[in-house]
């Protein structure tokens, strides 16, 4: 009985420390150098993986900047004191970048655009695609409002308001996971610094586009005609803002007369 | 020697499958079927473990626990055994496959509280397999949960695209949707190869 008893524990205590010996031996053997500003970079960066950094997850994109392949200011999730908390770990200075947002060239909700068949599958932009038209709506530049983006932000920036998908410029961080979610490929990202924006992305001539959508710019030039800065242009019938020239006074925004160019100015915040 | 592998190889994968006739390893196949390609990572992972985690308990049992009486140790023996082997096979990959080992990431760890690899282990005991024989069963029980993992990640991702019900969102429709896969597999259930 005893005999067993002892038995048991030394075979069990000579077979845990046989493994406990190879594992370290084979610690020793496969070690991987890791640098350890990886790790310190990765505690800081905001680990939501959502790939906004160009990079496969926090753990790449950490990797990256610790191998010094990668400025320490992409990641848009976690903003300015991630990026000033990564260039001191790596010891380099940091030049803030441009924070993005994403904006949705679309104004045509369920009251302006008009519908090209009632939709009633399933609650996703991908399905609805698929039954002729490439659209719900007849616009097909139009967004089609059923929160494919919505489903993909993880900063609950981004909702379908009267059928169209709208942006909380305020919990918008910029990681682009809708502009790669949305099927259309309408979803942009632009620089918050940019104010204005036209909120409609039809090329077509402006006869066709008032036959379809209310609000849907009809490239009347006006804004190119009246903007000071000449940082407005119509091209292909769709009034385009280059963000180089723009002053952001709002002068476009306020002249519209089909108001779809979207002015996110101080009031935005107290909206 | 032949036949015996082949009927023990097309028991494991489909007859006998580990998740749908012996309901082990439920865990990770309700956890990580979220997507096609976790749970072909997974279903990797498992085969290696299983396979590797066969032939050294066979060798350890056959060796070391049956010639000194210790069989009632085998449990406990083979737990030490997967836990030490799923690390080495962990630090082992993260040095030669680094790729494979990224791909595989959290799931080659969360292996060693698979009991699908304990219980095959245990099953290559009581069924008093020789060497060759336990590996092949760990390999094709490896085999058999990623059949399994593979396709219930697949109905799965068609689910989400699915009108169902509010009330079976999330788990419930998880569950139902795994009872109707294992449903399937019951076709297979009582047939006999020789």
């Amino acid at each position: 009985m005893i005999k067993t008893i002892l038995l048991a524990i030394l075979v069990l205590g000579a077979l845990g420390g046989l493994f406990g010996a190879l594992l370290a031996v084979a610690s020793k053997v496969f070690h991987v150098e890791v640098d350890p500003k990886q790790a310190e970079i990765r505690a800081c960066l905001a680990g939501a993986n959502c790939g906004g950094c160009g990079f496969p997850g926090c753990d790449g994109y950490a990797a990256a900047v610790a191998a010094g392949q990668a400025p320490p200011n992409k990641c848009v999730a976690g903003g300015e004191a991630t990026a000033a908390k990564v260039a001191e770990i790596m010891g380099v200075s940091n030049d803030a970048a441009d924070k993005m947002v994403a904006f949705v060239p679309c104004s045509g909700s369920t009251e302006m655009a008009e519908l090209r068949f009632n939709y009633n599958g399933p609650e996703d932009c991908r399905a609805a695609m698929l039954f002729g038209g490439n659209s719900s709506k007849l616009c097909t530049f139009a967004c089609i409002g059923l929160g494919n983006c919505a489903k993909a932000c993880q900063f609950d920036a981004m909702h379908i308001i009267d059928g169209v998908a709208r942006v909380d410029r305020l919990n918008c961080v910029g990681c682009g996971a809708c502009v790669e979610a949305c099927p259309k490929d309408i979803v942009k990202l632009i620089p918050e610094k940019q104010k204005i924006m036209p909120a409609c992305g039809n090329r077509e001539k402006g006869a066709a586009v008032m036959k379809i959508c209310k609000v849907g710019c009809i490239g009347c030039m006006k804004c190119q005609r009246e903007c000071p800065a000449d940082a407005i242009v119509v091209k292909d019938n769709l009034a385009e803002v280059d963000v180089t020239k723009c002053v952001q006074c709002g002068h476009c925004a306020d002249i519209c007369p089909r108001h779809i160019i979207s002015y996110f100015g101080p009031e935005y915040k107290n909206r | 020697m032949l036949a015996k592998i082949v009927e023990i190889s097309l028991g494991a994968i489909l007859i006998n499958n580990f998740i749908f006739s012996q309901f082990l390893g439920c865990c990770p196949f309700l956890g990580c079927s979220n997507k096609v390609d976790t749970a072909t990572g997974m279903g990797l992972a498992v085969v290696f473990v299983m396979g590797f985690a066969s032939a050294i308990c066979w060798v350890i049992d056959n060796y070391i626990l049956v010639p000194l009486g210790l069989a009632f140790l085998e449990t406990l023996a083979f737990i030490l055994v997967i836990a030490a082997l799923v690390q080495l096979v962990e630090m082992f990959l993260k040095k030669a496959v680094p790729s494979l080992y990224s791909a595989l990431g959290i799931y080659l760890p969360l292996i060693t509280t698979n009991c699908a690899v304990l219980g095959v282990v245990l099953l290559n005991v009581q069924n008093n397999y020789n060497f060759i024989e336990s590996v092949v069963y760990g390999i094709t029980g490896g085999l058999g949960f990623m059949l399994a993992i593979v396709l219930f990640a697949t109905v799965r991702e068609r689910t989400q695209f699915s009108d169902y019900p509010e009330c079976f969102e999330g788990f419930p429709i998880c569950l139902v949707s795994a009872a109707l896969v294992a449903l399937a597999f019951m076709g297979f259930s009582g047939m006999k190869i020789l």
